[in-house]
């Protein structure tokens, strides 16, 4: 049979951004004074993970045809929390992690419950909640500080065997941990079914609410995971406007980038990991060839400008205009 | 019933809708084993009777027993659990899930905790193969599909969830005839295992072809049952009427001589499936009407005129010139002059949260406009005219104009169109949902319209506008004009029969717009 045609068309939107991030890593590392080495890769590993986390958590609602500002502050919070909490014997640090993972997938529960039962709109509801969020945070943190177990910190941004980044394994670990069962599960299902076409789902007797209050709640979690790992990069926590905003909206650039559709129902996390790591490269590209830094964000908008025009090529094919407006 | 005890009764349902009666204690019995034909017009309260079965509505009274037990559904899904299962006419299909990923969608086969991806293609194959379609990929996305295609999966979905009741509503209406051909082997052969199936639909010969019993829903009751093939059509047919009429129509004129050049005329208009080869020519004065059942490229038709769909074929002239109309905004140009009013009102007639005055004006704006500022007395004179015109209901011209009622929401999207003094006025359906005495008006207002030189196209669901209002009457299926009714020929007998294509009632001779 031709199963592997449709794989392929299933997971275009995954391999073009594997693809496009390849290609730029491959044009950085060969770039790159040192080449590439350990130290390169592990270092792009450590930068490149915080933003894939976020955009995963930001994929799982995304799918459900919502949209999840708060992101970046719960990525915020939990950074300040754990600059707490995240501290002691091993004991102590365990607690810490635990609590910092939870009180991220709260805060996604909380927005799952405001979104689906509460039936406001997701990009209002996660405004709100996420100044909540990032008000907590600046009574955490009112100024920049704390610290966290650096034994920890230092295994997780390290390397394995001298080569592996360990960030980049902890990302491996979490997409097999969360990832890969959520989107195998009836919750998973349902969350897609939910996001291309709610009618049909409810009239398919598919459990929508579940599903998008998981999808929700595990965003939270996964931005929580996020959060964890910038206090292990920095070693303080830091309520930071700017930063958290900036992680929300690169999370929806990486998304795009990921081949996830905005209008729910389609993509991967993967995808998004990949247009994550795609999206931190062009700094580093801008970085090898001298460019000013003032220049970034203009590379970065020209990139994802093409990348969502290559999306919109389908509109070209309809022919009835009124489904434009769809 | 003869005897055997029914497996599912519903008694006494009733079910309204605001004003509107969708149900009047309505009544049904379904026995295991054999196949049921439901019958009735658009709006005989069919649909809403299934979607009491399957769950999807909750009626406001009556009893349902399942088994000689009482039963209600909160849901689709109790519905399935109890083995009642439903194929709707608006497919529940998932557009971006794999064909499997939809038939197993109620209840997949899970493995510690996940989908079981291979199980879930086993399901999915041997139901594809039960419903007659293993030549669909089980991974195929759905969205991929043709519509025929996704009927089968919807079909498969079904039996995949092994129903003891299986319902289908309109359930070949997108069906080519050898995809119908075989549904009709499987259902057939559903019945010799056991299942009581319950088949809606128009096409009377597919009723004939199938049913065990019949019943004909009429105005939200059943009105007769009987043993399929003891009736003959034009029985059938006067069942499915037999009501009186109740609106008020203006007095039509003396057919009037044809004016040597149509202001609108069609030729040999296709466009994908949904349009085939229609030609019609459309007189200053006159008011011509398109029947048929719902969905049978009327819409499209219109929409091509308005220049909305890419890729027609055939040629649209106005005036006896052909021209080509590219976009809405050309179609309004005033060398065409033409204005659609839309089938509905909320999403392509009206924006709800702006105010009426903004809404009378937004057809309008570029004549009212000069420089591109708004000559705000101008646009005054001109609402004015028009609310005092059609008698617009309204607190005030600064309120939403999601705030007036249907009727005079309708008001509001018509006066819009006016505002620019169309030549050519196409309407889909536009007394749907609006109440008794405003139809009235707008029956009045198309005549004056008609005899004051406009050229009016007008579709519409119910038969007794067809008959009191349109000069003409073009009945379309399948995407083609089956046949043409003029002056006395338009009877309700005759739009049904040939709605339906079938070739009874009074002695109208059949043409067929493919011809010309």
């Amino acid at each position: 049979m031709k199963d592997w045609r449709y794989w392929l068309a299933e997971q275009r939107g995954t391999l073009l951004a594997f693809a496009i991030f390849i290609l730029m890593f491959a044009i950085y590392t060969a770039n790159h004074p040192a080449g590439f080495t350990a130290n390169v890769v592990q270092t792009a590993s450590n930068k490149g993970v915080l933003l894939a986390f976020v955009a995963m958590a930001q994929t799982l609602v995304v799918i459900t045809a919502g949209i999840d500002l708060s992101v970046g502050m719960i990525f915020t919070l939990t950074n300040c929390l754990a600059s707490w909490l995240v501290i002691g014997t091993g004991l102590e640090t365990a607690f810490g992690v635990v609590a910092v993972l939870g009180t991220g997938l709260l805060c996604g529960a909380i927005n799952g419950a405001i979104v689906i039962y509460g039936r406001l709109q997701p990009i209002v509801a996660t405004i709100a909640t996420g100044a909540v969020y990032f008000g907590i945070a600046l009574l955490l943190r009112p100024f920049p500080g704390g610290s966290v177990n650096e034994d920890l910190a230092d295994a997780l941004t390290g390397r394995l065997f001298g080569v592996v980044p360990a960030s980049l394994v902890a990302l491996f670990a979490v997409v097999l941990i969360v990832w890969v069962p959520f989107s195998r599960s009836v919750l998973g299902r349902a969350a897609y079914a939910a996001g291309s076409s709610e009618t049909a789902a409810y009239m398919s007797g598919v459990p929508i609410r579940r599903g998008k209050f998981a999808a929700y709640a595990l965003a939270g979690l996964l931005a929580a995971i996020g959060g964890l790992f910038l206090t292990f990069f920095t070693y303080t926590g830091d309520a930071a406007y700017a930063s958290g905003n900036a992680y929300t909206l690169f999370s929806i650039a990486a998304v795009v980038l990921g081949g996830v559709s905005l209008f729910g129902g389609k993509g991967s996390a993967i995808g998004a990991i990949f247009g994550a790591l795609a999206f931190r490269t062009i700094g580093d590209l801008l970085f090898v060839f001298d460019f000013d830094p003032l220049w970034q964000p203009l590379f970065q908008g020209v990139i994802l400008l093409i990348a969502v025009s290559l999306g919109a090529f389908a509109l070209f094919r309809v022919r009835n205009r009124l489904e434009w407006f769809l | 019933m003869d005897g055997a005890v029914p497996l599912f009764r519903m008694e006494g349902i009733s079910k309204r809708y605001g004003g509107v009666r969708a149900l009047e204690k309505a009544e049904l019995s379904v026995t295991s084993g054999s196949i049921h034909g439901i019958l009735g017009e658009n709006g005989a309260g069919k649909s809403t009777l299934i979607k009491v079965m399957a769950g999807v509505v909750a009626p406001d009274e009556g009893s349902m027993t399942l088994d000689g037990r009482e039963v209600s559904f909160a849901s689709p899904a109790a519905a399935n659990q109890a083995g009642i299962v439903c194929i709707f006419q608006e497919l529940s299909l998932v557009p971006e899930l794999s064909v499997a990923d939809n038939i197993v969608i109620s209840d997949p086969p899970t493995r510690f905790g996940m989908i079981d991806r291979r199980a879930q293609r086993r399901i999915a194959e041997e139901a594809l193969a039960r419903a007659g379609a293993a030549d669909i990929h089980p991974l195929a996305l759905v969205k991929d599909l043709p519509l025929s295609r996704r009927q089968m999966v919807e079909i498969a979905k079904a039996l995949a969830r092994k129903p003891r009741i299986l319902i289908l509503d309109e359930a070949t209406s997108a069906l080519a005839a050898a995809d119908v051909a075989k549904i009709f082997a499987v259902l057939k052969r559903l019945r010799e295992e056991g299942l009581a199936l319950l088949y809606i639909s128009h096409r009377m010969n597919e009723i004939a072809e199938l049913a065990d019993q019949c019943t004909v829903f009429r105005n939200g009751r059943n009105v007769a049952s009987y043993a399929a093939g003891s009736k003959s059509d034009n029985e059938v047919v006067e069942l499915m009427i037999g009501r009186e009429y109740s609106h008020i129509f203006p007095p039509k004129p003396v057919r009037l001589p044809a004016t040597a050049v149509p202001v609108l005329e069609a030729r040999n208009l296709s466009w994908t499936d949904r349009l085939d080869n229609v030609s019609l020519t459309v007189a200053a004065g006159e008011v011509v009407g398109l029947g048929g059942l719902d969905g049978q490229g009327q819409r499209e038709l219109l929409l091509a005129f308005f220049g909305v769909l890419r890729g027609r074929s055939g040629e649209i002239l106005i005036d006896g010139k052909p021209v080509a109309i590219a976009s809405p905004a050309a179609a309004r140009d005033d060398r065409i002059g033409m204005a659609l009013i839309p089938e509905d009102r909320k999403t392509e007639g009206l924006m709800l949260p702006m105010t009426v005055r903004e809404n009378l004006s937004f057809a309008a704006l570029d004549r009212l406009s000069k420089g591109g500022i708004i000559d705000r007395a101008a646009e005054q004179r001109l609402i004015d005219d028009m609310v005092g015109l059609l008698a617009i209901k309204t607190a005030g011209l600064d309120i939403p104009v999601g705030a007036l009622s249907g009727g005079n929401q309708q008001k509001v999207v018509i006066a819009k169109w006016l505002m620019r003094q169309p030549r050519i006025i196409l309407l889909n359906d536009p007394t749907r949902g609006i109440d008794v005495g405003t139809k009235q008006e707008l029956y009045q207002l198309l005549r004056k319209l008609a005899d004051a030189g406009a050229a009016i196209l007008f579709y519409s669901t119910d038969y007794d506008e067809l008959i009191g209002c349109c000069d003409r009457v073009l009945v379309l299926y399948d995407g083609a004009v089956k046949r043409e009714l003029v002056g006395a020929e338009i009877t309700e007998r005759a739009l049904i029969a040939s709605a339906l294509n079938i070739h009874g009632g009074d002695a109208a001779t059949p043409r067929h717009g493919a011809d010309a």
